[in-house]
């Protein structure tokens, strides 16, 4: 590995960690660095729960977290990646002073929340979740480091490295890559789908024990108060979006996951010939995302996402609750002055905020458009499934140009791939 | 009419506004009949003179109209103070007023309210410190920032939190904040050229942000509704929005253009533990392992003269691969530490060596395994019966007897004698534990609790050779609520009891 300057590993190793989506700062516990007297207690920054995105790239995501590798070296030749043994790309790797001497000095500017990072497989798992461990410990117990960070974990690593992880990591995650065992098994030769749910399966494990203890004794040590998260890629094997779905769904509740995030599968340089190397599907992407919250907020069951489908995929050109409202139209007309919770979560355009304002204000007196419309709602894609003080849909609903009213103009679609 | 004016110390001077609205409503004045200034905005044109506030008894502001008003008031617009007067006003009249988001005040100062909290918000993302060296002494460091609204005083204490160690000042057109390490100032206004110019981090912050770009996936759109333009004159990373944006599209293209990768994959560099062919946890017999986390053995010694046969993992065994340890575990653990049975001594194992669950949320909720589960799980079962050669198996529920006995033996029927199997192995059929667990009223727990402990001992009898004596009529063994209670255990999540 040549001698590079910092700027030159910057750019290698920020360039290799950029296809992992996550960069969320949330659900850390507080942290201040203010003392209770209003004396500075020693050591560097805070955590107030809510996370704070401090720029945006033009490719729309936010920038959280210092995101870098500690080495794109690896062991694994997983066709996806960039850093995968067989590509050409430059090799870089961060020693861990420097890792933390970076974090440091941008989190003091304000340009960060903290940090995430994650690494290529060098030598072996154990060794690899050591450094990463190393980083964390030397942040948290040497500079007094009280900002966010989220460490990626390796699945195959000791048991005891993870527990070291987890107690300075706010959030740890590993990916699961693909949505299916056959994907993986394809495309990660090195990866066990076995080997990564048991793994998650233990972290779950050891965030509840520690949380049930900590609600015993407030002195027992965390572990990864801010829970684990993981990712998918989308369009690099041929799994469904109900196939995602599912995956993710289970995903959910055997591991109690914070979030499950959908990357989709973006050309990388020095590509791999087994994919396909075409812009990335930005819009089934964010049709995932919105599927996905539909089943974690909005009370969806899989079989209803998948109604909204067609042979497993949603249309790009609306989203799945407008899909899944014009596939399910006998369910409509739902009055906002008396529908239940759960109904009015179904309405498109009537966001979960918008609903628990309904019901708090419709005890005022009859709600009409006007008064839905200072509530935040959506007005003009609810009507067509509403009844309100002053409004009926009337023949809308059944409307045979309903679905054609809310589909954009081919033009702007094409855009989003 | 007669007309109250009040005069406010600053636009931000929520203390000043809620005295005076207070004792104004207490005193019934309209809001029609109040002019609101800020003495710094007015002096220099009319010289503004406050009328003399009603000597009232102030009215009590609710705290949620505190909270609103806390953010409405920083807000930029010149309406904001007669706003959140006519909305106090009408309170003492509507108290449940705020609750109505459809009504045009409520909703116009939440608005406001939300902006507010929007321009902090992106205050705290957006502000850029720069260092500057000072002789003998550590660094300190200087922001500039242009807010929208009035709320420095409202954010400065976030950078305080963060920031405590430092010596920082953030300078605004209208004002400044200063953290000396020990107090928080407040001065005023400054402009852009009194703030340092570079810093020497800063070439790596644009090289961070250069590259974490990926131009695959540009969503221009996206990133200005959450970094608006009107704030990238005091970002030095956008100054490289605009290049990342034009070069975008052609670097996707060579990327995708680009013929691939001609390097041979290197020899093996890392070999993954895999599960051996032939083995549990490798099985694919049936389509629970899509779902699970891992097939779970039994577990216990090959010579035990005891096997205790359950119906499959529950939640907490799926994590960690070892059988009865969940809440129904514990249950059990409890009984044979009632009758005296050493849990190293005997062998524990499930009919089905898979969770089969339904996904609710974050949640797992348990699921009979089907007659095809058991079907395909039961050459595993009958594996580890043919090893362990017990004298005699405790089948727990019904799944583990039809599995076990290889016919229909509905609990209550069956519990409590000594039955066979095909090749003549002893069997004892009994409760789940888990099935314990789910029983409502506490006779019903009390007499199945009995029962329990009763087949668990008559099996203990016969796998210790005891002359077979009939069950004892029940004892005060007690009840599962209690012997929980005794382990700390207390309410269980429905459907997530081990089996």
């Amino acid at each position: 590995m040549p001698n590079l300057d910092i700027a030159s590993k910057l750019a290698l190793l920020a360039d290799a960690a950029k296809y992992d989506a996550s960069c969320a700062s949330s659900a850390a516990p507080k942290r201040s660095s203010l003392g209770a007297d209003g004396k500075a207690k020693g050591g560097l920054g805070s955590t107030e729960g809510s996370g704070i995105c401090h720029a945006y790239a033009p490719d729309g995501r936010c920038i959280s977290l210092l995101k870098i590798l500690l080495t794109n070296s690896c062991l694994f030749d997983c066709a996806y990646c960039i850093n995968r043994a067989s590509s050409n790309v430059p090799r870089a790797r961060f020693t861990v002073e420097e890792v933390v001497t970076l974090t440091l000095d941008f989190y003091r500017r304000n340009y960060i929340e903290g940090l995430f990072l994650s690494s290529g497989i060098i030598r072996s798992p154990d060794y690899t979740m050591e450094q990463l461990a190393r980083v964390a410990r030397e942040l948290r117990v040497t500079h007094g480091f009280r900002g966010y960070i989220h460490l990626k974990s390796i699945p195959d690593a000791d048991p005891l490295l993870l527990e070291e992880a987890g107690r300075h990591a706010d959030r740890l995650s590993i990916n699961i890559e693909m949505p299916t065992e056959i994907g993986l098994t394809k495309l990660a030769p090195e990866k066990r789908l076995p080997n990564i749910r048991r793994s998650m399966g233990g972290l779950r494990a050891k965030i509840e024990d520690a949380a049930n203890e900590r609600k015993a004794s407030p002195r027992a040590p965390r572990f990864a108060p801010a829970g684990q998260s993981t990712q998918m890629i989308v369009g690099a094997d041929a799994a469904s979006d109900v196939e995602i779905l599912q995956t993710s769904v289970g995903l959910y509740s055997s591991y109690r996951l914070r979030r499950v995030y959908y990357s989709a599968f973006s050309p990388i340089p020095d590509a791999s010939a087994v994919l396909p190397l075409k812009p990335p599907p930005l819009m089934r992407e964010h049709r995932l995302y919105q599927a996905d919250w539909l089943f974690r907020f909005y009370g969806f069951s899989l079989e209803d996402i998948a109604s909204a489908t067609r042979g497993g995929m949603f249309d790009t050109g609306i989203d799945p609750k407008l899909a899944w409202a014009l596939a399910n139209r006998a369910q409509f007309p739902v009055c906002v002055n008396r529908a239940s919770r759960e109904k009015l979560l179904r309405v498109p355009g009537l966001g979960a905020k918008v609903v628990d304002r309904i019901l708090v204000a419709r005890r005022h007196g009859r709600l009409d458009i006007e008064g839905l419309k200072r509530l935040g709602a959506m007005v003009r894609k609810a009507m067509p499934f509403i009844e309100a003080a002053d409004w009926q849909p009337g023949a809308t609903l059944d409307g045979e140009r309903l679905a054609a009213r809310f589909r954009p103009p081919p033009a702007q679609l094409e855009l989003f791939g | 009419m007669t007309r109250h004016s009040v005069v406010l110390g600053g636009p931000d001077d929520l203390g000043g506004w809620l005295a005076a609205a207070a004792r104004l409503a207490a005193a019934g004045i309209a809001p029609e009949a109040v002019e609101w200034n800020v003495r710094e905005e007015t002096a220099s044109l009319f010289g503004a003179e406050p009328s003399p506030l009603p000597a009232v008894e102030p009215v009590a502001a609710p705290q949620a109209f505190r909270d609103l008003a806390r953010l409405a008031l920083c807000h930029g617009d010149r309406e904001r103070f007669a706003l959140l007067y006519r909305l106090l006003f009408r309170l003492q009249a509507t108290p449940g007023l705020l609750s109505n988001r459809a009504d045009g005040d409520v909703s116009r100062a939440q608005i406001l309210a939300k902006n507010v909290a929007r321009d902090r918000h992106k205050m705290t993302a957006f502000v850029r410190f720069r260092e500057v060296a000072r002789e003998g002494e550590v660094p300190a460091f200087v922001a500039w920032f242009e807010p929208e609204h009035h709320i420095l005083r409202l954010t400065a204490p976030f950078f305080v939190r963060r920031f405590a160690s430092q010596v920082f000042s953030i300078l605004t057109p209208a004002g400044s904040a200063h953290w000396d390490g020990t107090a928080l100032t407040f001065g005023r206004g400054a402009a852009r050229h009194d703030a340092p110019d570079g810093d020497r981090l800063e070439a790596l912050w644009l090289t961070y942000y250069a590259n974490i770009f990926n131009p695959a996936r540009l969503k221009v759109d996206m990133m200005k509704s959450e970094m608006p333009v009107k704030y990238w004159k005091n970002l030095p990373e956008a100054a490289l929005i605009t290049p990342l944006i034009r070069d975008a599209r052609a670097r996707m293209q060579t990327m995708i253009a680009t013929p691939a990768a001609t390097r041979p994959a290197r020899g093996p560099g890392y070999a993954p533990i895999a599960e051996p062919a032939g083995d549990l946890s490798a099985c694919r017999a049936c389509p629970l392992h899509a779902m699970a986390t891992q097939a779970v053995p039994g577990s216990g010694p090959d010579d035990a003269r005891l096997m205790i046969v359950g119906e499959q993992p529950g939640d907490r065994e799926d994590l960690e691969g070892k059988p009865f340890v969940g809440p129904a575990g514990q249950l059990l653990d409890e009984a044979l530490r009632r009758v005296g049975i050493d849990r190293n001594t005997i062998y524990l194992t499930n009919a089905v060596k898979h969770f089969h669950f339904e996904p609710r949320g974050k949640h797992r909720l348990h699921k009979t395994p089907t007659r095809a589960h058991v079907q395909a799980c039961s050459p595993w079962l009958r594996a580890e019966i043919t090893t362990v050669e017990p004298d005699v198996i405790l089948a727990m529920g019904a799944t583990a007897a039809r599995a076990v006995l290889g016919r229909e033996a509905p609990v209550r029927a069956s519990r409590g004698h000594v039955l066979h199997d095909a090749e003549h192995r002893r069997v004892v059929v009994t409760w789940h534990p888990a099935a314990l667990l789910r029983l409502t009223t506490r006779e019903e727990k009390r007499v199945a609790w009995a029962e329990f402990l009763a087949d668990l001992r008559l099996a203990h009898e016969i796998a210790e050779g005891s002359p077979f004596t009939s069950p004892e009529p029940t004892n005060p063994d007690g009840h599962p609520a209690d012997a929980l209670a005794a382990r700390g255990i207390s309410g269980l999540p429905a459907g997530s009891a081990g089996r």
